[in-house]
């Protein structure tokens, strides 16, 4: 019995931009990504990362340079973008302005040559789908940017590509409107057994989403793995900073105790000593008003309302301390700008990076 | 990829680039070949004598000049009209709007006979005050402005309707006045639109052949008119070909200079939606400026026209009536082989043939040129494009006839030649109008579509086509229009027993008597009649604020 191929197969794709004769820049460096049927995969990275080329590769919007793209084991060099039967949906929707809603999403279905009554049924359905029944004879221009985006995704959607792609799906839209259609599409995908790649650049989305997420950095993948893994061990500072982390340091590790600017870090268990690049989480930095006269000493330079808890930017003063240091603290007890406090360390909160 | 979208570009030019090598450059090149060639040699020196004359210095430095002037006056009188119309909302503003564009798409025969019906001999000034302006510069500096004026309103007002206010409040908050902001914003976001249309005007102005030829009188001629009188009255081929090269190259250095000075200052400005930019006029200097500028547009641009029609219906003896009408149906008047009115069906059969051809040619052309990347060879092209503006029409109409006579091209006893030659003057306004439409479709609608499942052909189909549809009607009306209103080659090509309404227009005008004259201001009522219908359709379906 043979491996059923993985549905999108990434192999060492090169996208360089300009011309043959003056390359410019290279926007992917040797891409390596599988999507297996049915998985919803989100690419992570801050802009000018080459996430969006990326979807247009496998698209075939963009010429490859060197590298293969395969969807379900076949190689797609030489196929043009309306034979590959993969869907896009594009970051700022590009929905076609002379036509409505309905005109819309039965544009893909009329290229297939679907046959009209069903289009018609399966546009309605797609309409309900994305919460707005009905609205097939509604002008593109008269919808608000959350519903722009709800006929993008029915449209993307309603040729039933093999492979779905988004580019900033939630990109323009505000908090709550994001964070309700986070939890709906993921559903929604799961129902239908999409095999999904987007794309975004905020983590929260990526996170919700994703049933694995892959970083990237200047055309390169920096780390792949399940959110929880992803949150739990970023593979280097640049993965660690990315995802909002601040307190990254390299320090010396002697006897489960790590020097850092920041005074004596212990660290995890087993840690072997030498040179390390470490994480420490904000809850891992405990904050005491008042406490103990030795140990690292900090003043609160600024605080961040955070919901459940409050993010506080600490600056050390004493202690054998230096530098800037971030710390969740719960709501009661976080100490107020000004506040002069002590510091301690959490070794259970404390990452050794990898890279 | 890249070299199957090159084959694709040359396939769509071929059938513009052979249109313009045998009905342009080829009657052209012949034309001035057998002016400068005596005997197979190259006689460059009778072209050395033509330019050092005395008289041709003359026709140059008038030809100049009456343009820029033309130029600063309708610039004057059209930016403050742009102003109104692109931010103020007032009563009549839309029908005003269209009314303005009426005199640039009129026959230059008819705005001509309009103003001569205001200031000429037995004129509404002559009666009322016994001032004569025919026959003076003053008279073709009023009609440049009156027939240009829109050029201004549509280039500038349409691209003012669309700048963003945000850009100019933003400067206000970083603690610019008013006045400043306007400086330092808004006009240098406007001077590309400024130029362009500063261009457009004095290229018109430069080659302007009909209105001067009827007001200028004999001692005010541009280069056109002088080509035209070397031509068809003194035979002098030479001169008229070492005129024709001279104008040929002052038009391809102006060109060419709006080329550079458009590409550099091309720059991305936001826009916004017209219509929420206009607001009702605030104070006593906005509520001045409106009537200012209103007032003109009664005085340059309705005048003229309104005592038109009037002339058209007044009987010789005193009163009104439809005598001057009625006359055109009888072929009694011994100017024409048949009856006058015959000229409307020949005028409009001709337009409609000549739009079909500009619109073929032109959609062509702009479609090649639309394509991403292009370079300078495709730039060239664009402004090869624009030559037949800028091309004495007098020449071409000739050239038509020296050239297109013989095997395989015996076009002379054809009546194919008017709609070929109106054409060539169609195409330019068709590409003019469809480019920047075409540029501006989002490639990655297109993208969208390919995605969808719709091939390159369809995608054409699906996506360009219906957004240039508007855009094709509209350049059909300009290509119809333009088509309608040709008077320097027609006036050559056109047959004696079948002539177009401008050609008609003229010829009456030429000859006295008060029938004649009648019959020539009803004649052009009827043309000025056609081209407004056509331009009104036009409006109706142009997209509501959108300007070519």
């Amino acid at each position: 019995m043979t491996a059923t191929p993985p549905l999108l197969d990434v192999r060492g794709v090169t996208v360089t931009y300009g011309s043959r004769t003056a390359p410019g820049h290279t926007a992917l460096h040797g891409i390596d990504l599988a999507v297996a049927e049915h998985e919803t995969v989100c690419v992570l990275g801050p802009s000018g990362s080459g996430k969006s080329t990326l979807l247009r590769a496998v698209a075939g919007l963009t010429e490859v340079g060197a590298g293969t793209v395969l969807l379900a084991g076949r190689d797609q060099a030489g196929v043009p973008a309306h034979r590959r039967g993969v869907g896009l949906m594009f970051q700022d929707h590009q929905l076609f302005p002379q036509r409505d809603v309905g005109g819309n999403i039965a544009f893909g279905l009329r290229m297939h040559k679907i046959p009209r009554q069903e289009t018609e049924r399966r546009v309605a359905e797609l309409l309900d789908l994305v919460g707005l029944p009905g609205a097939q004879r509604r002008a593109v221009g008269s919808l608000s940017g959350g519903e722009q985006q709800r006929v993008a995704l029915a449209r993307s959607l309603a040729p039933r590509p093999r492979l779905l792609m988004l580019d900033e799906p939630l990109g323009q839209l505000d908090r709550d409107l994001r964070d309700r259609l986070v939890v709906e599409l993921r559903q929604l995908f799961r129902d239908l057994g999409t095999t999904v790649l987007a794309v975004t650049h905020d983590q929260a989305e990526a996170f919700a989403l994703a049933d694995r997420v892959v970083i990237m950095r200047d055309g390169r993948i920096a780390q792949t793995g399940s959110p929880v893994e992803v949150w739990r061990r970023p593979a280097d500072a640049f993965v660690a900073r990315f995802l909002g982390f601040r307190n990254v340091t390299e320090a010396d590790v002697t006897d489960g105790g790590a020097a850092t600017p920041w005074g004596t870090v212990p660290v995890p268990p087993g840690t072997p000593d030498g040179r390390h690049r470490l994480l420490i989480r904000p809850s891992g930095v405990r904050v005491g008003v008042g406490g103990p006269e030795e140990g690292p000493r900090a003043v609160v330079r600024a605080r961040t309302f955070r919901g459940d808890h409050v993010l506080l930017l600490l600056e050390c003063v004493g202690g054998g301390a230096r530098g800037e240091l971030e710390a969740a603290c719960p709501l009661r007890s976080a100490p107020g700008e000004g506040a002069a406090v002590g510091v301690g360390f959490d070794a259970a909160e404390v990452v050794v990076l990898p890279g | 990829m890249t070299g199957r979208g090159t084959a694709v570009r040359l396939a769509l030019l071929a059938a513009p680039v052979a249109f313009l090598a045998v009905f342009f450059l080829y009657p052209v090149a012949t034309i001035v070949g057998e002016g400068l060639r005596d005997g197979g040699a190259w006689q460059l020196g009778r072209a050395g004598e033509v330019l050092r004359d005395g008289d041709t210095a003359d026709v140059l430095w008038f030809t100049v000049w009456q343009a820029a002037a033309s130029t600063v006056l309708t610039l004057a009188v059209g930016l403050p009209a742009a102003w109104a119309f692109a931010r103020l909302r007032f009563p009549g503003r839309k029908v005003l709007h269209a009314a303005v564009t009426v005199p640039f798409v009129l026959p230059t025969v008819v705005t001509g006979a309009a103003f001569l019906a205001v200031v000429g001999r037995g004129g509404l000034l002559d009666d009322w005050w016994g001032v004569r302006l025919d026959n003076t510069v003053w008279a073709i500096l009023l009609a440049h402005a009156s027939l240009n004026f829109a050029v201004v309103v549509r280039i500038v007002g349409g691209l003012w309707s669309q700048l963003d206010p945000g850009q100019a409040e933003a400067a206000r908050m970083l603690g610019a006045t008013r006045r400043a902001a306007w400086l330092r914003v808004t006009l240098p976001a406007l001077m590309p639109a400024v130029a362009s249309a500063a261009v457009m005007v004095f290229l018109f102005t430069f080659t302007s052949f009909g209105v001067v030829q009827i007001l200028g009188g004999p001692r005010n001629g541009t280069l056109e008119v002088e080509i035209y009188r070397q031509t068809a009255q003194l035979l002098d081929l030479p001169t008229a070909a070492v005129l024709t090269l001279l104008q040929f190259a002052l038009v391809a250095v102006l060109l060419g200079a709006q080329a550079l000075l458009t590409r550099r200052t091309e720059t991305a400005l936001s826009l916004v939606d017209p219509a929420t930019n206009a607001r009702r006029p605030r104070g006593a200097a906005e509520h001045a400026a409106l009537a200012a500028v209103l007032t003109v547009i009664a005085l340059l641009l309705v005048l003229p026209l309104a005592v038109l029609l009037e002339r058209s219906l007044s009987v010789p003896g005193g009163g009104h009536g439809l005598a001057n009408y009625r006359s055109l149906f009888s072929d009694d008047g011994g100017t024409f082989v048949a009856a006058p009115w015959q000229a409307v069906e020949t005028s409009l059969r001709y337009a409609a043939i000549a739009t079909l051809i500009a619109v073929v040619i032109g959609g062509l052309a702009a479609t090649a040129l639309a394509r991403r990347g292009g370079g300078r060879t495709l730039r060239g092209f664009d402004a090869l494009l624009m030559l037949p503006l800028g091309t004495s029409a007098v020449t071409v109409g000739f050239g038509f006839l020296v050239t297109l006579d013989e095997p395989p091209l015996d076009l002379r006893s054809s009546w194919t030649l008017v709609p070929l030659a109106q054409a060539l003057v169609g195409v330019p306004f068709v590409v003019r109008v469809l480019l920047p439409v075409l540029r501006a479709v989002d490639d990655r609608l297109r993208q969208a579509a390919a995605v969808l499942g719709a091939s390159p052909a369809r995608v054409w189909r699906e996506v360009d086509l219906p957004l240039v549809r508007r855009a094709v009607l509209v350049a059909a009306g300009f290509a119809f229009a333009v088509s309608l209103g040709e008077f320097g080659a027609t006036v050559f090509i056109a047959r004696a027993d079948n002539p177009t309404l401008p050609v008609a227009v003229a010829r009456l005008l030429s000859r006295p008597g008060a029938l004649n004259y009648g019959q020539a201001m009803a004649l052009s009522a009827v043309l000025m009649l056609v081209c407004t219908l056509t331009l009104l359709a036009l409006e109706r379906i142009r997209p509501a604020g959108r300007t070519p």
